[in-house]
């Protein structure tokens, strides 16, 4: 319960802290990881031993061998606790709604530095190599990968704004300030000059994707907000990147001329245009790559990791903007590569990029703990004093000043509530750390100054803002994420929109940004698209690509939901299609083609459940119950028959209900359902179309048993609920309007509403006279 | 800031001015033919709909019903004004007007007999039309959307039906209700049109 997991929590903390420290000791555990090998190698190396040449050792039934296992053993173990403490954080419910879970994972790291330095061994630092090289990653590609590239392309010009004029005004505005108060203070600081500042303004002034996702996931404001502030942090790596290297370069120089500016101005571009065609050759490639994959499916998730990180490293070589590239190489190859792979890849690749990304994200919040506990430190302060401030006024002046001009182009305006979740949103984090880090300490005497200060405005901004923005976004009201699904007639108007628009624009004579990207569209689908996707998907609108999603969704969800266990529901009518269908003589109703391998994908959701199902489901035909209506399955009938009237009454309390109204058209069992209740096959004068729908009721989830059913059944038009009803126990099928013979009036109640109900199941309900009960019922 | 309005609404709507003429072969009335010789529209699979909603009576806002054959360079403004972003600084009750006058333009695009409802067979019209460049797998697969579009206004809607209840059609209330995701009043806007035709109307009549 909840009182015991807290404290489970901490014994098993304490214990992996002990087992930290131990590891965390080198000597420990070399010597007798020397002790332990002679020990192993003792026949080897009996010569080099000399008391042992001549008396014979037992033989070792137990030993130690540490060194062998050292690095990965202490990689596990910090991954292993970082995901206790994930796990830990989230068993306290009060705790976790309170406060960040980086705050948690920081004060965890300050421990468990602490209990290190306690013991008298040097913590271990977050190192940039492997902060940059392989903690970063996981979480940029993630972001990238799922990235709302409808809401990141509307506000582009918005979100470049704030991150290439907000970060370069930053760096400035701290930078120069910063200076004057170095030159001001006197003695200790006067010898930081303009340089190592602008350098210093401009490691911090980025806004650290790691820090903002890791707070604002947990807030939920609205998807503007989120995108904007999100976007500027991945945006401004570019930025970070170009000013990080220039005054790297011209610090040991001293000076910078108008020609560095300029050159400054053109790596600019280079780096992130750079960065981003790399991306995106590199996710083109995978894109490619995935068109052939459907014969491995299993390697498919490792190409779109690989190819992404190859992207990384790629424009890492070329001091290109990594990030970017990343995030261009997940963009680019997304909507070819899910049109190429299976659902369960596209599962795999979801699942493992949230977890390395969470657990990268743990890490390094813990890290970042563990580097403050080690240092090196100089704490100045006025320096440290000053740079918060600076970093705070600017962020804060930056954006109303860049939101008073971006107003002027923008539609939807930014209003103050806007702004000031996004200037109070411009949080620090590990980035900036790792840069600081990674400065030489003969350029930059004072380094340990300024990781000192960076280090307190991390924690600052982490903690007070991370932990106050959270109330204040309550306060203050700010719209939140709309959780609503998306339904198919948005979908289906948001096209039409942007066809409108375009149409528009086209009779207004103006190429307005609609115009474009509808070109765009058209080149895609004309040519790339072709290329790049694998058989017959690649011509497949956008709305049907959407439909077939939804569909497969919610066959997912009926199969998923049906469990085999819960019993066939009769489903209470809520709408089906004959509510809808106009009355109209029947009609030749041409089955959609899909595609054999979207057939073969839903047929075998479908079949590995109702297999289970099916079993069951035989014992209860007509045939068998009419033989031995005394067997064990007639107790069972009643048993079910309660069972159902119970799942009756609660489902007529329910009143939120999904309608799915066309099932996958080519499974095997709507298929047979379909031509079964075809009226042409029945010769029935029915006005309605016969269209089976499946219902699915959210919170009394359908079965597939009455799928199943309808399977089973559907041969020859039967009705589908005698089987489930211990309808064998008449040989005359149910109809609506005859009255019931062999029946009490008790399970006539129950039957009337049941059969009313199925009726729309498997449509329509036909005269008794229709059917031909000498039809078997299974095949 | 009035002013400011007053010269930019000058200057686009002489530019409209010039786009109609232009059309028109310097007519005084635009008809359907002279949209059709448009270029860029004829890979709009719903170009007909946009076409015939410059001439639909119900889009001049004067209460009228039918279409014409022919429209001046008012109604041609007045189709415009549609898609005129909402001013920034409005009520909520004025962008609630906006919102449904837009939303109205759209009902009127698919509600092509003007029974007040979006029937399914209209519907279905909507989806293939929109679909029309797919082949042969949109149009049968269209059927299906719309269908289950349909559907799901129904049970947005109305909730629970018995089985021989019978959905007529899609009413402008019922419109409104599962549009409400999209924000229309900013989403239905062309960046050009920035300016106010109210305007327009006082100066051309003075």
């Amino acid at each position: 319960g909840q009182i015991i997991s807290p404290v489970m929590e901490l014994k098993m903390f304490l214990l992996v802290l002990g087992l930290l420290v131990g590891t965390g000791s080198p000597d420990m555990g070399s010597s007798q990881g020397k002790c332990s090998e002679s020990l192993v190698q003792g026949p080897q190396t009996q010569e080099n031993r000399t008391h042992t040449t001549h008396s014979k050792k037992p033989f070792p039934v137990l030993s130690f061998g540490y060194d062998y296992v050292r690095l990965p053993f202490e990689i596990s173990l910090w991954v292993l606790l970082a995901s206790l403490m994930k796990l830990g954080f989230h068993l306290m419910p009060r705790l976790s709604s309170i406060v960040p879970e980086s705050c948690l994972l920081i004060v965890v790291g300050l421990l468990v530095g602490g209990l290190i330095k306690l013991v008298g061994e040097a913590p271990p630092v977050l190192e940039s190599n492997i902060f940059f090289l392989y903690l970063l990653p996981p979480i940029i590609l993630d972001a990238g990968y799922f990235l709302p590239i409808r809401q990141f392309t509307e506000n582009l010009g918005t979100i470049l704004m704030f991150a290439v004029v907000g970060t370069l005004w930053n760096a400035f505005f701290v930078g120069g300030l910063l200076y004057g108060v170095c030159q001001l203070e006197g003695h200790r600081l006067v010898t930081v000059d303009l340089l190592s500042c602008l350098l210093f303004g401009s490691i911090i002034s980025a806004v650290d994707p790691v820090a903002v996702l890791a707070v604002f996931e947990e807030i939920h404001i609205n998807e503007l907000l989120h995108i904007l502030v999100f976007g500027e942090s991945l945006l401004n790596d570019a930025v970070t990147v170009v000013l990080y290297h220039l005054f790297e370069e011209f610090s040991s120089v001293g000076t910078i001329t108008v020609t560095d500016v300029l050159l400054g101005i053109v790596c600019f571009l280079v780096v992130s245009l750079g960065g981003i065609v790399v991306g995106a050759i590199y996710g083109i490639l995978a894109a490619f790559t995935s068109r052939f994959t459907s014969h491995t499916r299993v390697i498919e998730p490792l190409f779109v990791f690989l190819y992404s990180y190859m992207a990384y490293l790629s424009a890492e070589v070329f001091h290109l903007s990594g990030i970017m590239a990343l995030i261009a190489c997940g963009a680019v190859m997304r909507p070819y590569v899910e049109a190429n792979i299976s659902h369960k890849s596209h599962t795999t690749i979801k699942y493992f990029l949230k977890m390395w990304s969470s657990v990268s994200d743990t890490l390094i919040f813990i890290f970042l703990g563990v580097s403050t506990v080690a240092g090196p430190h100089e704490w100045n302060w006025i320096f440290v004093v000053a740079t918060l401030i600076f970093c705070l006024v600017a962020r804060v002046l930056g954006v109303v000043g860049l939101t008073f001009v971006i107003n002027k182009f923008r539609i939807v305006k930014l209003t103050s509530k806007d702004q000031f979740i996004i200037a109070y949103g411009g949080l620090r984090g590990a980035i900036a750390f790792s840069l600081v880090y990674l400065l030489n300490t003969d350029h930059f005497p004072k380094r340990n100054m300024f990781l000192t200060a960076i280090i307190t405005v991390i924690f600052f901004t982490v903690f007070v803002q991370g932990m106050t923005i959270r109330p204040l976004v309550d306060l203050l009201a700010v719209k939140k994420k709309q959780e609503t699904k998306r339904s198919i007639n948005e979908e289906i108007h948001t096209q039409f929109l942007d066809h409108l628009l375009t149409g528009i624009e086209d009779i207004c004579g103006h190429y307005g940004h609609h115009h474009w990207k509808d070109k765009l569209n058209r080149f895609n689908k004309k040519y790339v698209k072709k290329c790049l996707i694998a058989g017959e998907r690649s011509k497949e609108p956008q709305l049907i690509a959407f439909y077939h999603k939804m569909e497969m969704k919610q066959a997912i969800e009926l199969v998923e939901s049906g469990g085999g266990s819960k019993l066939p529901s009769a489903m209470p009518s809520t709408v089906s299609m004959q509510n809808i269908q106009p009355k109209k003589p029947p009609q030749d109703r041409a089955l959609p083609q899909l595609s054999k391998a979207r057939e073969e994908e839903i047929r075998k959701i479908l079949r590995t459940n109702l297999q289970r199902t099916r079993q069951r489901l035989r014992s209860y035909n007509r045939h068998t119950l009419i033989a031995d209506p005394y067997e064990d399955g007639w107790n069972e009938i009643l048993i079910k028959r309660k069972k159902m009237k119970e799942l009756e009454k609660k489902i007529s309390q329910m009143n939120n209900y999904l309608t799915v109204p066309a099932p996958p058209p080519d499974s095997p069992t709507i298929a047979r359902a379909r031509l079964a209740s075809d009226p042409q096959a029945w010769g029935l004068k029915s006005a309605t179309e016969s269209i089976p729908s499946i219902k699915v009721d959210l919170a009394s989830p359908q079965s597939p048993e009455s799928v199943n059913i309808v399977d089973e059944i559907g041969m020859k038009g039967s009705q589908p609920k005698v089987s489930e009803e211990g309808g064998g126990l008449t040989m005359k099928v149910p109809s609506p309007t005859k009255p019931r013979k062999d029946q009490t009036t008790d399970e006539d109640n129950d039957k009337e509403p049941q059969q009313r109900l199925m009726r729309c199941l498997s449509d329509p309900g036909p005269a008794a006279e229709e059917e031909d009960e000498d039809e078997p019922f299974l095949h | 800031m009035g002013l400011e309005q007053n010269e930019v609404s000058l200057e686009q709507i002489a530019i409209l001015h010039n786009r109609f003429k232009q059309l028109s072969q310097n007519e005084e009335t635009l008809r359907r033919d002279d949209l059709k010789t448009i270029q860029d529209l004829e890979s709009n699979p719903i170009r007909y709909q946009i076409i015939e909603a410059f001439f639909d009576r119900r889009n001049f806002q004067k209460d009228g019903v039918g279409s014409v054959e022919e429209i001046g360079f008012e109604e041609f403004l007045t189709v415009m004004s549609y898609f005129r972003a909402p001013a920034h600084h409005i009520t909520e009750e004025q962008r609630e007007e906006i919102r449904r006058a837009k939303l109205r333009f759209l009902f009127n695009m698919h509600d092509t007999d003007n029974d007040g409802t979006i029937t399914l067979e209209e519907y279905r019209h909507v989806v293939e039309e929109l679909l029309s460049r797919s082949g042969a797998l949109g149009r049968e697969t269209a059927k299906g959307i719309a269908d289950a579009a349909m559907l799901e206004v129904a049970s947005i809607s109305v909730g629970p039906m018995a089985p021989d209840e019978f959905y007529e059609g899609i009413t402008f209330e019922h419109f409104l209700k599962i549009l409400k995701g999209i924000e229309i009043e900013t989403r239905m806007h062309i960046r050009f049109l920035n300016m106010d035709t109210a305007v327009f109307c006082k100066q051309h009549s003075v």
